[in-house]
């Protein structure tokens, strides 16, 4: 029980953020209609894949800082998993797009552009990943990739939206934040255990990619990882 | 690392810097050959006359690419010789500092023949020169400093030139959008108060980027 509440935790809470994301009751509002329970999936992916881009971050800071395998191999992992995250995260926000906006991908977003910028990000760094055959220069130089792009993508999804203030997502006034959504506190009885849940999720994932490249080096590398 | 930068060998590697290129014309020459067959083609292909708003992305498209060019030859051409050279020499701040200027005034003067030739060959519509001028050495530092570690990573890599333009699209986005904004409403000839905030932002990148390159290149350089 000490080790894996929190997968328990992540489980009922995701389960929990479906059923009622379903099934609850939302407010009628203009435009958005149904389409609004989208929140409870979309946005929470979002905010999962944005906790493993900063964990994939943290520990390439940590990788230069001493060259310990084991954080390259976590600094990685926790970029796929963002990946991963970040794929239906943009399919969710397309279908949904799709209904509201009538088109899958508008133009003049801020935060699509951001989005998008981040994603070619990410997709460079597998790639440059590939790339390198050797283990230690293929961890040295993806971090240092790594930390520079996550600044600039970080710099691109907070300062740009301020500065061009047109953006179509729902609450937008230039401002990132969620706090004017159009939620009432229904609502966000489901918004927030979704995001928690779905953050658990990831961490969970990046846990068990993590352990399983640990041993897969173990068996190439015929060396133990401290 | 202790910080015993020296100004005298950041003059030094400068020196060298354009003294190389201007013993060896052909690379500035190849960058402004590139600028000026790709002006050329443009012309050809917006027969019709280009808008202004077209112009604006059209100029930082080709100076983009301009750029990759002109900055994927300072990392590609060291030797592995030179640089076990360069190791004991050199503190790897002062090296990239050095670097990080030629490659800024490399792209400045590429921004100058660009200006040149877009307006000889089809027009120049800018109406606000000075902010035009603001944004395009502001734009073209954020460029210098990031494509200078981008061809530091991609010389890594062993396939140089293909790796440098994907590695260094994404990274530059940010800075095309504001750079494209500032000149459209430098065409426009909008107010100074509607620019100052991008140009602040632009500011804000620059420093970002610069300080990020300098921090960061020290564990590119060694193998």
């Amino acid at each position: 029980m000490k080790h894996w509440w929190w997968k328990i935790a992540a489980i009922a809470l995701v389960v929990y953020s479906i059923v009622m994301g379903l099934i609850g009751n939302v407010p009628r509002l203009d435009i958005l209609n149904e389409t609004i329970r989208n929140l409870y999936f979309h946005v929470p992916l979002w905010f999962a894949m944005l906790t493993q881009m900063g964990i994939s971050w943290f520990f390439a800071l940590r990788y230069l800082n001493g060259y310990h395998i084991k954080y390259d191999i976590l600094s990685s992992r926790a970029a796929y998993v963002g990946g991963m995250f970040a794929l239906p995260g943009i399919i969710t926000g397309s279908v949904w797009a799709t209904y509201t906006w009538g088109k899958p991908w508008v133009a003049d977003d801020p935060k699509l552009q951001g989005v998008m910028a981040s994603m070619l990000v990410y997709f460079v760094y597998y790639l440059l990943r590939a790339l390198i055959p050797d283990a230690q220069t293929k961890a040295r130089i993806s971090a240092v990739y790594n930390i520079f792009a996550f600044i600039m993508t970080f710099v691109f999804i907070m300062i740009y939206p301020r500065l061009a203030p047109n953006s179509l997502h729902p609450g937008n006034g230039g401002n990132p934040a969620f706090g004017k959504y159009d939620m009432d506190n229904g609502m966000r009885m489901v918004f927030y255990p979704a995001c928690m849940g779905w953050i658990l999720m990831s961490v969970w994932l990046l846990n068990v990619l993590n352990r399983m490249k640990k041993l897969q080096y173990k068996l190439d590398n015929h060396e133990e990882i401290n | 690392m202790q910080s015993n930068l020296n100004t005298s060998s950041i003059i030094a590697l400068l020196k060298k810097e354009f003294l190389l290129e201007f013993r060896q014309k052909t690379s500035l020459a190849s960058i402004l050959l590139y600028v000026l067959s790709i002006v050329f083609i443009s012309f050809l292909s917006f027969k019709s006359g280009i808008k202004p708003d077209v112009w604006g992305a059209l100029f930082w498209l080709v100076l983009f690419f301009a750029g990759i060019n002109a900055a994927s030859k300072s990392f590609f051409t060291e030797s592995k010789a030179r640089s076990i050279y360069n190791y004991t020499l050199y503190h790897p701040t002062e090296f990239v500092i050095s670097k990080i200027i030629y490659n800024i005034v490399l792209l400045w003067v590429v921004c100058l023949c660009s200006v040149l030739t877009f307006g000889w060959m089809i027009s120049f519509p800018v109406q606000n020169v000075l902010l035009f001028v603001l944004t395009l050495l502001l734009g073209s530092a954020a460029l210098g400093g990031s494509l200078t570690l981008m061809s530091c990573i991609a010389s890594k890599t062993g396939n140089s030139y293909s790796v440098m333009s994907l590695l260094s699209m994404p990274v530059c986005i940010p800075v095309m959008l504001l750079s494209l904004r500032l000149t459209k409403n430098a065409i426009d000839g909008l107010d100074w108060l509607v620019s100052y905030k991008y140009l602040g932002g632009l500011f804000i990148i620059d420093v970002i980027i610069i300080s990020l390159s300098l921090f960061l290149f020290r564990y590119l350089w060694k193998e």
